[in-house]
Order: structure tokens, then sequence, then C-alpha cells
């Protein structure tokens, strides 16, 4: 699904290096999961990922379905079916959640040539799957994010990718800020859309959502690279041990 | 121009993004219509402003009138105060009067309008037909009508359901249909909000004003139907000076929109016009402006010169008057819709969206004169900049004496696309008495690189993005439009801020 080779990237104001050779394969159907300290380059793999301006990408490259996204435009990368829940989600004020959605979802449909969803139908599927998140018509209502929680941002972004049905799922510390119930919405929310085909990337500091999301495999980050990958013990053993031995073995 | 109440509510919607696409290509009106015309000969003097009362066949009240108002204009100088700058406009270079020829003689009915002019309001979108409804026939939703007066260059060309509001005892003509058939309103009112000596652009207009419309509300009626006038300047090198005078007497309501545009062309044209509105006793008139204005092009030329002075008299008690504006065009406009709230309890609100982009130049704003008790203004300005644009919100909220126990709020925001234009706030507050309260609140943002990220990993385009911003800045400017205008003017936010980022 995803292939991303030697990917290096720094930033373009400054000489900064972020990311020194990134590689992973992430097949169609799997979830893999990313850890790694405060600082690796997690959320920037990420947002190169998606096209956000700002980084310069000095060597390697990515492809989702063979087709190479470094060359898209944001929307094109999207459109293509890449999304990514964001650690930070943005307020837009005075925009409307449900005018955001729609106009996300139909815009969408329009770069793939597809026929615009109907504002009737939008509106039936909109709002059971809000439901299912516990996100009430007023949240929907409400400008973008504004005003929202932490915790309520974050269930907005799995609402925007339960509406936007990506085949690559790259979620960003979505857990953190998570009270109990809400992390467990969200892990229901992320299992609902496992179908075999769609695919995961799923970054975290915390063992907890992988006991919700059963990764299928688990990647290590530090200081721009993927140290060690394993299985989903591979979490467990940095929540137990943090990341000392494990930096110490790679050094 | 339809559209369900529920998404002009929600602020922008898809809708907006798809108007976008469907008018790609920057300014949408700047075609031309081939049509033989006849004009006053070419500059400025007294003649000149006798033949244009002559055209009209005016009474000598009205010629006496202008031709004070002209040797006054003589005696006046171009003011500089604005934060705009053009090249020193030659009054004795443009045309005062140009008039379709079909028009000499005056059209009984809208079936005899020379088919060229009823085609131009249709390419501009604008029905000048009277939907023949059937008896107890209710318009279908959605479909509230609109009448229409149709101004192309310096006449009138047509008012459509003149009949069906005069059964309501609403009188909505021309002014010069008005100053001939209603010479006591007119003698009335004109020129008692905005005097002839008030400036001097206004003061041009009283010599010269060819054209515009006339709206008398009697007391205690409800206007039918939303009053529109739609503005187009289509000759070459002709200034439009337009008059409107609305009334509104006692207990009255009316609903007025006023829409308008002009063809591209390299040499800039102006356009000077005065409204005057009167909101007596218990009164209310809501009215809102879409300029369309041909803005110029990306280097600053052409484009209209719009200076204009638009005043409104709470003079009843308890009367009040609701100004809005969606100036996306001009090269330069100099606009200061304002209210004189004399009545006790009046009150006087100014939603404004402005948008500069390219090379324009916007200084427009408000004047709320507090002068009855108890009276209340409130101000929200949107100014966005793009381009190379400069965009200038000026106000004065002044409250008198007499004006105890009364407020103002004023919310001015400016948002900037890019680093070359410039926002600027220039707020006067006279506070004479010491039981009103003035707030005011302003902010200065950019167009946020995350936000637009967003938005684009969400699959939105680029100007998409920045469209569904800007409206969401705009949103509550964009409310208090009526429908018919919402949706058209979500789209000219868009279509004015095209070529503004990337
Ligand atoms: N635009 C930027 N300007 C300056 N430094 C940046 C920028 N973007 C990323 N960095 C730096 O790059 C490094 C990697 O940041 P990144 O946000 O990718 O880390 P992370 O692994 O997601 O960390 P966390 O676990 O705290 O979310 C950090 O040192 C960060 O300060
Ligand atoms: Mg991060």
């Amino acid at each position: 699904m995803l292939e991303i080779k030697n990917l290096c990237v720094q930033l373009e104001e400054e000489d900064k290096k972020i990311l020194r050779g990134v590689n992973l394969s992430l097949e169609a159907g799997k979830v893999h999961a990313i850890m790694g300290p405060n600082g690796s380059g997690k959320s920037t793999l990420s947002y190169v990922l998606s096209g956000k301006g700002g980084y310069e990408v000095t060597e390697g490259s990515a492809h989702l379905e063979g087709n190479d996204i470094l060359e898209m435009e944001p929307e094109e990368r999207a459109a293509a079916g890449l999304f990514l829940a964001f650690q930070y989600p943005v307020e837009i004020p005075g925009v409307g959640n449900m005018t955001f959605l729609r106009t996300a979802v139909n815009s969408q449909r329009k770069l793939r040539g597809e026929p615009e969803m109907s504002a009737g139908e939008f509106l039936k599927v909109v709002r059971a799957k809000a439901k299912d998140l516990k996100i009430d018509a007023d949240m929907l209502k409400r400008p973008v994010n504004v005003g929202f929680s932490g915790g309520e941002k974050k269930r907005n972004e799995i609402l925007q990718m339960a509406m936007l049905e990506p085949k690559m799922c790259i979620l960003d510390e979505t857990d953190s800020g998570l009270d109990v119930d809400a992390m467990k919405l969200v892990a229901q929310g992320v299992n609902a859309l496992r179908d075999g085909k769609r695919t995961f990337l799923v970054i975290t500091h915390y063992q907890r959502l992988l006991d919700h999301i059963k990764p299928d495999v688990v990647h290590i980050m530090a200081a721009g690279r993927i140290i060690k990958s394993g299985g989903p013990e591979l979490a467990l053993e940095v929540e137990n041990n943090g990341y000392a031995d494990l930096l110490e073995e790679t050094a | 121009m339809a559209m369900d109440d529920v998404q002009v509510k929600d602020g922008v919607d898809a809708e907006t993004v798809e108007a976008v696409k469907a008018l790609s290509g920057a300014y949408k009106y700047g075609w031309n219509t081939e049509i033989e015309m006849e004009y006053a000969p070419k500059g400025l003097s007294e003649d000149i402003v006798r033949l244009i009362s002559s055209k009209n066949d005016e009474p000598e009240w009205m010629l006496d009138w202008r031709l004070a108002a002209y040797r006054r204009w003589l005696e006046l100088i171009e003011p500089d105060w604005a934060m705009v700058d053009y090249p020193k406009i030659d009054f004795q270079d443009q045309y005062y009067y140009a008039r379709p020829k079909s028009m000499e003689e005056k059209p009984k009915s809208l079936d005899d309008v020379d088919p060229k002019l009823l085609e131009t309001y249709k390419k501009l979108g604008i029905p000048l037909k009277e939907q023949a409804l059937l008896a107890g026939v209710e318009a279908p939703e959605g479909e509230r009508r609109v009448a229409v007066d149709a101004v192309f260059d310096s006449v009138s060309v047509g008012t459509t359901f003149q009949a069906e509001l005069m059964k309501a005892g609403v009188i909505f003509c021309s002014i010069s249909e008005a100053i001939r058939e209603h010479p006591e309103l007119v003698r009335k009112y004109l020129g008692t909000v905005v005097p002839v000596s008030d400036n001097y652009y206004a003061t041009l207009n009283c010599a010269v004003f060819s054209d515009g419309s006339f709206v008398y509300i009697p007391p205690g009626v409800r206007c039918p139907m939303e009053l529109s006038t739609y503005f187009r300047i289509n000759a070459e090198n002709t200034g439009q000076f337009e008059r409107t005078l609305i009334i509104a007497d006692k207990e009255s309501y009316v609903s007025y929109l006023e829409g308008c545009t002009a063809p591209q062309r390299d040499i800039a044209q102006l356009h000077a016009a005065v409204v005057e509105l009167i909101a007596l006793d218990d009164a209310e008139i809501k009215y809102s402006t879409v300029q369309n204005w041909y803005p110029g092009d990306e280097n600053g030329k052409g484009g209209i010169y719009n200076f204009v002075t638009k005043r409104a008299d709470c003079r009843g008690d308890r009367s009040k008057v609701m100004w809005t504006q969606v100036e996306t065009g001009s090269a330069v406009t100099w606009k200061y819709p304002s209210c004189v709230l004399r009545g006790n309890d009046s009150q006087g609100e100014f939603y404004s969206i402005a948008i500069a982009n390219n090379m324009q130049q916007a200084d427009t704003g408000t004047k709320m004169v507090h002068l009855g008790k108890n009276t209340k203004s409130r101000i929200v300005s949107k100014g966005i900049s793009a381009g190379k644009a400069q965009n200038t919100y000026r106000g004065l909220v002044s409250m008198h004496p007499k004006a105890k126990n009364s407020r103002n709020f004023t919310q001015c925001d400016s948002l900037l696309i890019g680093d070359k234009c410039g926002a600027h706030t220039v707020p006067y507050i006279e506070v004479k008495n010491n039981s009103s309260r003035v707030e005011h609140e302003a902010t200065t943002s950019k167009v946020d690189d995350d936000q637009l990220f967003y938005c684009r990993s969400r699959g939105m385009g680029e100007e998409d993005a920045v469209a569904l911003v800007v409206n969401g800045f705009c949103k509550e400017v964009l409310q208090a439009l009526p429908m018919e205008f919402a949706m058209e003017a979500q789209a000219l936010v868009a279509i004015s801020l095209e070529g503004s980022v990337g």
C-alpha cells in the first residue's frame, strides 16, 4: 500500500535534517505502529507524506499503491486515499463542521471524477457516523474544532476519517489527551474501518491504544530513522523499559 | 439565486466552492453590450446640467436645484484625506449622460424595451420578466420574487412589479419618473439627508445625476417583496451618477438590494452615487449592496472609481436602518454608509465585507451619529486584503450631548493574504455625554498556512481552501444579507480572491 524508501527530509528554511533515511513498507490491510522519543521525527514523517509545506525531501521516495505521492499536491494525495489524523487539529472559525466535512467529501469525489454525495445522503451518513463516535448535533454545527476540547478534536478527526474512507490512514497521537472511554470510542472507530484492505500507520507513545487496536508490526523511530521493527511485543518492551536499551543497542 | 435557508445559515458550503469553479476566469461581467448610444457633449458645464434636466423632462424647481449644486461644486476642492491614490480626474474629459438610442421614446412597458437591453440583463442574471403567476398560487418555496429597477448607464430602462407594488401603496420607480409623477414627495425629502453641499462628489451628483431609484413605503405597510436596483455601466468614458431616495413612512418595512457591474475597460471610469434613506417612527429599512464594479486588471489598469455617499436618517422614534455591504469590485472605493440616529430609541447597523485584491484600494467604513436618547448602533466590518491591495476601515462613532444612554459596539477585523498588502483601521470616537457607552474591538490576522494545509489535506484545492477560510471569516456579515444575495456574495468572495495565493 505505502512504500517509503530512504526518505531524507530537512527544513526548507534552515539546514536542519529531521528524517535521515526512513524505510517502511506497509502492506494492504495491515496495522503498523510507530513509537519513539519526543522529537524523533514521527509527526514530520506524517506531514511530509501528506504534503505540508516547509520541508524539503533531499533523498528517497514514497509511493502509495505505486504512485509517487511526493510529486502530488496535498489535495491530490487526499483524493488518492491518504488521510492524516492530526496531532494538533486546526481550528477554522466561522466554518461549520458539517460544511467542512461535506466540502471535503465532495472535493475528493470531484478530484476522483466521482459524482457528488447529495445533501440528503450526506446528512444521513454523517449523523450515523457521528452517533457512533458520540459526537452530538451541536458539535457538527459548530465551527471546525473551535472551542472543542482536546478529546473532542481527536474524535472529530476520526469522524472525518470515517466520512472520507481513505485507503491509507495515518493517526498521529490520536490517543493523547483522551480519557479511557474516549480512547475506546476512537479505537472502535478505527477497528470498524478495518476491512482487510485499509491500511493504518498509528503513531503513539502508549501501549494502551495498542491494546485496543492490535498492530501487526511495531517500529521504533529515533533521531529520524527506524531503528527497530518487530511484533506487538516490541511495544510492551518500550512500555516497560523505555527507549534507553533500544537506543544503546543500535548506537 | 434561490437557495435554502439551512445552507445560508451554515455560512459557507460546498456550493460556494462549486460556484467558484463554475465561475472561474476572473471578472465575470466584463463583457460589453453593442448598442447604439446617444451622448451629451463631452465635459461639464451649466449647459450639460440643463441638458440632463431637459432629457428627463424635469420641472423648473429641479433644474434650479441642480444649477445651485453645480455652482456650489465649482467652489469645492476634491478631498484627499482618504487612504487612496489615483490619478487626477479630468472632469472635462468624460461624458455625463449616455442613453441607449432606443430609450429616446420611453417604453410603455417592459415588453417595449429594446431586446438588446433585455438580453443584457438576462446575461447578468437579473430577472426583468415578471413571472406570470396564476391567481392564488404561491411562488414556489425559495423562489421569492424581487422587483427590479434596471439602470443602464444614465437611464432606467424599466422597473418590474410596479403595478403589484402599487396595490400595496408602495411606489417603486426610477427617480426621474418620481420627479415627474411624485414631485411632492421628492421635494419634501430629496437632499434632506445628504445636503447639496455635503461633499465634493455628492455635490457633483446633485448637479448631474441622471437616474436612479425611488421608493416610498406608506405608513403601516410591509413591502410585499424585496426591491432592488441593478446598475450597469456600459458606455466608455462615461460617469454614472445615480441617485436613490428611499422613504419608509411610519411603521413600515422594506428590504432593498443594490447590485452593480461594468465592462472590463482599460480606462478608469467614475461612479459617484448618492443614496438617501429616511425612516420615520417605527419604520425599518434594510439596505444591502453587492458591489462588483470592474476592479481593473492586476496591474491596476482601468476599473471604476467608486465615490459614493450613502446616508440614512433615522428620523423617527424607534426607527431602524441596517446597511449591509459586500464590496468586492472597483479600482478605488470611497464609501461610508452612515446613520444619523435622530429619533429616540432608533437603531443603526452596519455590516461590511470589503475585499481588495491586486492593486485595488478600498477606504470604507461608516459613521454612526447618535443624536437621540437610547440610540443603539452596531458595526461589524471585515476587511480582506490580498495581492498589493490596501484596505482601510474608517469609522466615526459620535455620541451627542442629548444622546443619553446610547450604545455602540464596533467589531473591526482585518485579514491579510500574502505580505504585500495592507490593512488599516481608523476609528474616530467622540462621546459628549457620560451615560453612553462605546465599545471597540479590532483584530488583524493573516490567512493561516496551517488552516489552508488542514483543508487541503482533506481534499480541497488551494483556492477552495482560501475561499472556505475567508468565507468563515466573513460569516457574520454574510448572514446579515438577504437570502437572494447571500449565495452570490459567497461566490463573489471566492472569485475576488482568485490568484491571491500560490
Ligand atoms: N517547522 C519546524 N521548524 C523547526 N523545527 C522543526 C520543525 N518541524 C519539526 N522540527 C523539529 O524536528 C524534530 C522532529 O519533530 P516531530 O514533530 O516530527 O517529532 P515527533 O517525533 O512527532 O515528536 P513528539 O513525540 O513530541 O510529537 C524536532 O526536533 C522538532 O523541533
Ligand atoms: Mg509528534
